[in-house]
């Protein structure tokens, strides 16, 4: 049996072997980071000018929803890694070593993690270039990252079962795309959502990305009195509603993943 | 002499598809074994499962005493793999790939390093082990990829297709460097399409088909499955095929056979050189005009091809009789 240490072992073996590629692959970086600031500076003055809202500027309340979608798109390298690492016969090698049998998976979503935070770094600058300013304490505002990062950290496993399973990268990728870009997107992501047609904004009220928002939102104080807060039991508790989230999602898919790698065979 | 590997009665099907119907092998400790068969018979099937990869429906299979069913981890420890697609990680360099794989073999970090280092040179990588594997050629990755399989010196090594892609050179260089290891005790279990590799190389074969196995034993053995030795000449115009299959008749073993194309006649014998001499005589003669002639032993291919040619449509005893033809036939048609 494969002891704990043995599996942090190899899975920093595995963390360092995919960090090596984003080094060497300077695509990655420029991508991971020129997008996010290209989604800061068009929200920021193309939807800022249209959408006024009350007591607060469009720059503070954009940004926490900015960090969420893209670290939230962020986790879903993880599938098309893993689909790209199957077909490349590379699972299959790893799958033949007395290694950790859920190092390769781990390895994988913390990588990601830390291209997500990587990420969100470079956001979080533009954000400040753009008038986007932190209200809360130090200790509430590293809270923000860190439930954005953990709720990324949990779609990465989800996506880690589509990849093993779909097999494809690029299917992986539009596939992602297809649920990743509505569920960010009916939401409290980039407008409020007072005036959501009824269905739109109780679907808005209990996706979990809302809650990633207002989390982040109420954690950086990015809020306004004047800033209408849903009543829904979700909006009103953000925190716990997405920790119970990370929580379940960890739960069901950390096992699915490994039973599906387990299987998995590269033809 | 112990077994390294056993495999018994393994069966796996894909959906509708049976890729082994029930195949049974063993490898003795620090022999090779070359498992031949051509295209989608079950070799890679075989090789997968007794890597662990795949799980069998069927029969039972062990490594160095351990089964691969129930004890996965352990059997995985002492074995090494070479798929027959190189799998090497394109981003990390020769050295960086090794090292990892050692890693995930539990070698330390100085000892993996080490290791890689001498794997590099050995398989003529060290001037490319800075540099990343998306930059060497197919079989320079290959070999990489056999050298990853090595780093933590395996008793029992899988090859399924190791030379595959690979310039005759480095062909040479891996059957001596597959040769030093088996005289390390390392136990090899190798696929190949090259049947001169397998002849070079293995103690013992075994040929499947369809995911059945249709021949096993040594080299000789196999060879003599197919017949001994023939007499094989080519005349200048094929109108003389008769009148040389005439002169030669009393120093056949059997009947003659001809094709006209390729204005050639082969007929097996016994004697060696001295019926050679005796059927120059003979055809000197005659006024036939002799092209080329000599003796000719069946070598592996035309076992292979003989065994698996599906040539049954031919009649079982010409397809016997008639290695070299069959072969060709064997070979376009498919
Ligand atoms: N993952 C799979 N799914 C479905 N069928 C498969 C799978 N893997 C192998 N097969 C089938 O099983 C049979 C045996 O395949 P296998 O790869 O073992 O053959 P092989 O002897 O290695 O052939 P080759 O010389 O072409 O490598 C083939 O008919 C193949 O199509
Ligand atoms: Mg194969």
């Amino acid at each position: 049996m494969t002891t704990l240490a043995e599996t942090v072992s190899d899975s920093v073996t595995i963390t360092r072997r995919n960090l090596i590629k984003v080094k060497r692959v300077p695509d990655l970086i420029v991508f991971a980071t020129l997008s996010p600031i290209m989604f800061v500076l068009l929200f920021r003055y193309v939807f800022g000018s249209a959408i006024p809202i009350e007591g607060i500027s469009y720059a503070e309340f954009l940004l926490p929803g900015i960090f969420a979608q893209t670290v939230v798109f962020g986790s879903t390298i993880t599938g098309a890694s893993l689909a790209d690492d199957l077909q490349k016969g590379l699972i299959d090698r790893f799958r033949s070593l007395p290694m950790a049998r859920s190092a390769v998976l781990v390895g994988r979503t913390v990588a990601d993690l830390g291209l997500n935070v990587l990420t969100i770094v470079v956001m979080a600058l533009t954000g400040l270039v753009v008038g986007w300013r932190i209200h809360s304490s130090v200790g509430e505002a590293l809270a923000g990252f860190l439930i954005l990062l953990l709720f990324a950290f949990a779609i990465s496993w989800v996506m880690a079962l589509v990849g093993l399973l779909v097999r494809t990268p690029e299917v992986v990728n539009n596939a992602s795309f297809i649920v990743i870009f509505p569920l960010t997107f009916i939401a409290n992501t980039f407008v409020p959502t007072d005036n959501f047609p009824t269905v739109l904004k109780t679907i808005a009220d209990w996706n979990p990305v809302s809650a990633v928002v207002q989390a982040a939102r109420e954690l950086f104080g990015n809020t306004a009195p004047s800033l209408e807060t849903s009543n829904a039991w979700p909006m009103q508790h953000p925190v716990p509603y997405v920790l119970a989230w990370v929580v379940v999602l960890l739960v069901v898919f950390v096992p699915l993943s490994v039973w599906a790698y387990l299987r998995t065979a590269s033809r | 002499m112990t077994n390294a590997v056993v495999v018994e009665g393994l069966v796996k099907r894909f959906g509708e598809n049976t890729a082994l119907g029930g195949v049974d092998l063993t490898v003795s400790e620090g022999t090779v074994l070359g498992l031949l068969g051509p295209n989608g018979a079950g070799k890679t099937t075989v090789v997968r499962i007794l890597s662990t990869l795949l799980r069998p429906d069927a029969g039972r299979a062990e490594v160095n005493g351990l089964d691969v069913l129930t004890q996965g981890d352990r059997v995985r420890a002492t074995i090494g793999l070479t798929g027959q697609y190189a799998a090497v990680d394109e981003y990390l360099t020769g050295q960086e790939n090794l090292e990892m794989v050692g890693r995930l073999y539990r070698l330390g970090g100085k000892e993996a390093r080490l290791r890689a280092g001498e794997l590099l040179e050995r398989f003529e990588l060290a001037d490319a082990a800075h540099r990343p594997a998306k930059t060497y050629s197919g079989g320079m990755r290959r070999r990489l990829d056999i050298a990853a399989s090595l780093i933590a010196r395996p008793r029992v090594l899988f090859l399924d297709e190791p030379t595959t892609g690979l310039d005759p050179r480095s062909r040479l260089g891996m059957w001596e460097f597959i040769a030093d290891l088996v005289s390390d005790g390392t136990t090899i279990l190798l696929t190949t399409q090259y049947l001169e590799e397998a002849d070079r190389l293995a103690d013992r074969m075994v040929v499947i088909d369809k995911g059945e196995v249709i021949a096993r034993g040594t080299a000789d053995e196999l060879k003599a499955q197919v017949g001994g030795e023939r007499l094989e000449l080519t005349v200048s115009s094929s109108a003389q095929l008769s009148a040389a299959a005439e002169a030669l008749r009393p120093l056949a073993q059997g009947e003659p056979h001809r094709d006209e194309q390729t204005r050639r006649l082969s007929l097996p014998v016994t004697g060696g050189t001295e019926t050679l001499a005796e059927g120059l005589r003979r055809l000197a003669g005659t006024d036939v005009r002799v092209l080329d002639i000599g003796l000719r032993r069946p070598d592996l291919d035309d076992v292979f091809l003989t065994l698996t040619g599906h040539a049954a449509e031919e009649s079982a005893a010409e397809a016997g009789a008639d290695a070299a033809p069959t072969a060709v036939s064997a070979g376009a048609s498919r």
